[in-house]
């Protein structure tokens, strides 16, 4: 097990080192970085005084080294937009994007296991049916058109809900949050559905096929034949076989969730990282583009760790094969 | 004659499919008696695991029970309101289906399997369901119950596994055991040990057993009597040592004179020529007159009802006085 996570931790490694190089890329294609610091008419001595002072005329593996050091140290440089760390500005941001991706993830997980689980069930009911059409339309609508219509909706026609920002926002260290606020809450509402209406439609869509298969399955007609009642072969037996691979999307979606936030905080204007980067993209700020790229691996490289661990913690199979592996 | 435990009457099961009606079981009578094995063979598709399904109530849609009784200890049970069926099930019907690698759910610890049968058909505490799971284990022979009990499916062998499902099957000490194929899918070495398990089990306790096999030594060895099926019907019926020695359908003589070797892992164990009809072209009359070595005009458009015959039950217009008759006149 233990041996199971360092070869995880160290191919984890391995991605974020491969994103580093990317994000060290940018900034040599994207022009000359002393460009985007000096203005037009510096003296070109000046500009070769930058140039020094940043480090830019060392060899280029030099540089992406003490890129690397002082990324591992969490600090990204300083943004051109802002003159700010980078890092302060991700920190200022992540609260809200968080909480978005939680909340979108919740509601994906809990309207797509229970939809799943229905129409698994009752597959030729009438409202497995309408399940089926809601699931085509959150799978083939775009993003912003989801939530351009709720705007539309909830925001416009019945004005029960804020069309952007995060609402009200109380400060506990240096983390935001939405949660205690009735109008954090209620800002929160849309956009997690806007975010999260895609993850729910493939959890369900997943879980209804997964129902679908293991009710087949041997064990379950054992079970029958043991005389369990429904409930318990159902949602004892059935539905924790389906949690693998349900596990499995949620942990891998969660990822691209956070990566995704783009589209939804640019519709509601919902000021977290992807406001940010979007901002940043329109600036060529490449501090910001480059720090986000990072984070975002990051973020999927723990992800898919933890993914990994939660497996073995719900089949005991893989337990025994990763504790001597064949 | 003491009442029989499981008692079938004329037993009819249809699947409705796109291409029409199908008679996987065609009329089928059989009775088991207290502490009776009744061995049941015949080819892949003969309905032999069809009829299990149908005694424990398990047989889905598309498919129903489209005629006939099945009666457990003179209850009816084939009319029993699904949540009644269901309690008949596993208490007082065990059933053991072939492959205990896929019977048993990976997630669970084979105690959480055993407590949560236990619990559903007695009242007792979880302690004391606990208690039994491992008495039962024990019974069953598994070695270091109290050890083992707390283990995933997939720690134990397949053999083991298979002692591990039988226990399940005899959580509430039922009337009746459904076996069905309980040692195909295991090693030859252990396949001896599993039969003579079951056979021990039913006799201590007085079970009936319906043992599915395509082992005809299984069947010489552990079954009092035994029906041959084909094509959804029951070919012959009637004592082993009769059937095994002196069969009288030509189905069965064929199936006697080819008792296959243990290596032999096919499904079929006939060498008759031909194979058996799928269920959408059964021909007319009887359903083993294109293979039958014996086929006369009358079995082409007759169908043979079962006649008993000394102590066989068979369902051959070559044993029908009327046809001998009328042979004779020909
Ligand atoms: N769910 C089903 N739908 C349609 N036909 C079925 C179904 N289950 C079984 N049958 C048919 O019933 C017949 C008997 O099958 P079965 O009892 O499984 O045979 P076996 O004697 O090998 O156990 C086969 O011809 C099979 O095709
Ligand atoms: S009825 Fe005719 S075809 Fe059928 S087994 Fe007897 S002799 Fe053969
Ligand atoms: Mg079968």
């Amino acid at each position: 097990m233990f041996a199971f996570i360092i070869r995880r931790a160290f191919q984890a490694i391995g991605v974020l080192l491969a994103v580093g190089i990317i994000s060290f890329a940018m900034f040599r294609f994207a022009g000359d970085p002393v460009n985007q610091i000096v203005s037009l008419d510096t003296p070109a001595a000046e500009r070769e005084q930058v140039r020094r002072s940043l480090g830019l005329d060392d060899p280029v593996p030099v540089q992406f080294a003490r890129y690397l050091s002082s990324a591992v140290r969490g600090e990204f440089g300083v943004s051109y937009q802002f003159r700010q760390p980078v890092s302060d500005l991700l920190a200022e941001r992540m609260p809200a994007t968080l909480e978005l991706a939680l909340c979108a993830t919740l509601f994906a997980i809990g309207f797509g296991v229970l939809m799943g689980v229905y129409s698994g069930l009752k597959r030729d009911s009438f409202l497995a049916k309408v399940f089926q059409t809601v699931s085509l339309i959150g799978i083939s609508l775009p993003t912003f058109l989801i939530g351009i219509l709720l705007i539309y909706l909830f925001s416009v026609i019945l004005g029960w809900l804020p069309s952007y920002g995060r609402g009200d926002t109380v400060r506990i260290g240096w983390w935001t949050t939405g949660f205690l606020t009735t109008s954090g809450l209620k800002a929160l509402i849309m956009p997690s559905i806007t975010l999260g209406l895609f993850q729910m439609t493939l959890i369900m869509r997943i879980v209804r096929a997964e129902m679908l298969e293991v009710l087949r399955t041997d064990y379950i007609k054992f079970a029958r034949a043991r005389g369990l009642t429904t409930r318990a072969i159902h949602f004892g037996h059935a539905l924790k076989n389906t949690l693998v691979p349900v596990i499995t999307i949620v942990g891998l979606q969660f990822g691209s969730v956070i990566a995704f936030a783009i589209i939804t905080e640019t519709v509601f204007q919902w000021p977290g990282m992807g406001l940010l980067f979007v901002q940043a993209v329109q600036n060529v700020d490449i501090p910001i583009m480059a720090a986000y790229l990072m984070l975002v691996a990051l973020i999927f490289v723990v992800i898919n760790l933890a993914v990994d661990i939660l497996y073995t913690v719900v089949d005991p199979r893989l337990r025994t094969s990763i504790r001597q592996p064949a | 004659m003491t009442q029989p435990v499981l008692s079938v009457r004329d037993l009819r099961v249809e699947f409705v499919t796109r291409r029409g009606i199908l008679k996987a079981i065609d009329g089928i009578s059989f009775d088991i008696g207290k502490g009776e094995v009744l061995g049941v063979v015949g080819e892949s598709g003969a309905g032999k695991s069809v009829t299990g399904s149908a005694v424990i109530g398990l047989i889905d849609p598309p498919g129903r029970i489209a005629g006939g009784e099945i009666l457990l200890s003179g209850m009816r049970i084939d009319n029993l309101p699904p949540e009644e069926m269901r309690r008949v099930r596993g208490k007082r019907i065990g059933m053991i289906f072939q492959d205990p690698l896929t019977s048993l759910n990976p997630l669970y610890r084979v105690s959480e399997q055993l407590v949560e049968t236990i619990r559903t058909h007695t009242n007792l505490s979880a302690s004391a369901a606990r208690k039994r799971a491992i008495d039962l284990l024990a019974e069953v022979g598994i070695p270091a119950p109290e050890r083992r009990i707390d283990s995933y499916p997939h720690e134990f062998s397949g053999g083991m596994r298979q002692r591990v499902v039988i226990a399940l099957a005899l959580c509430a000490e039922p009337e009746l055991i459904i076996a069905d194929e309980p040692t195909t899918a295991l090693d030859v070495s252990v396949q001896a040990q599993i039969i003579a398990l079951l056979k021990k089990l039913g006799r201590e306790h007085g079970t009936a057993i319906m043992l599915v096999t395509h082992d005809m030594g299984v069947i010489a060895e552990t079954a009092d009597r035994v029906a041959v099926m084909y094509a959804g019907r029951i070919a012959e019926i009637g004592p082993v040592r009769d059937v095994v020695q002196n069969p009288l359908h030509p189905y069965a003589k064929g199936l006697m004179g080819a008792i296959p070797s243990l290596e032999s892992d096919t499904d079929r164990l006939v060498q008759i020529p031909g194979s058996m009809p799928r269920l959408s072209a059964i021909p007319p009359g009887c359903p083993f007159n294109p293979r039958c070595p014996y086929v006369f005009d009358r079995c082409r458009v007759e169908r043979p009802e079962p006649i008993q015959h000394s102590e066989h039950r068979v369902a051959c217009h070559l044993y029908d006085q009327s046809s001998v008759r009328s042979e004779a006149v020909a």
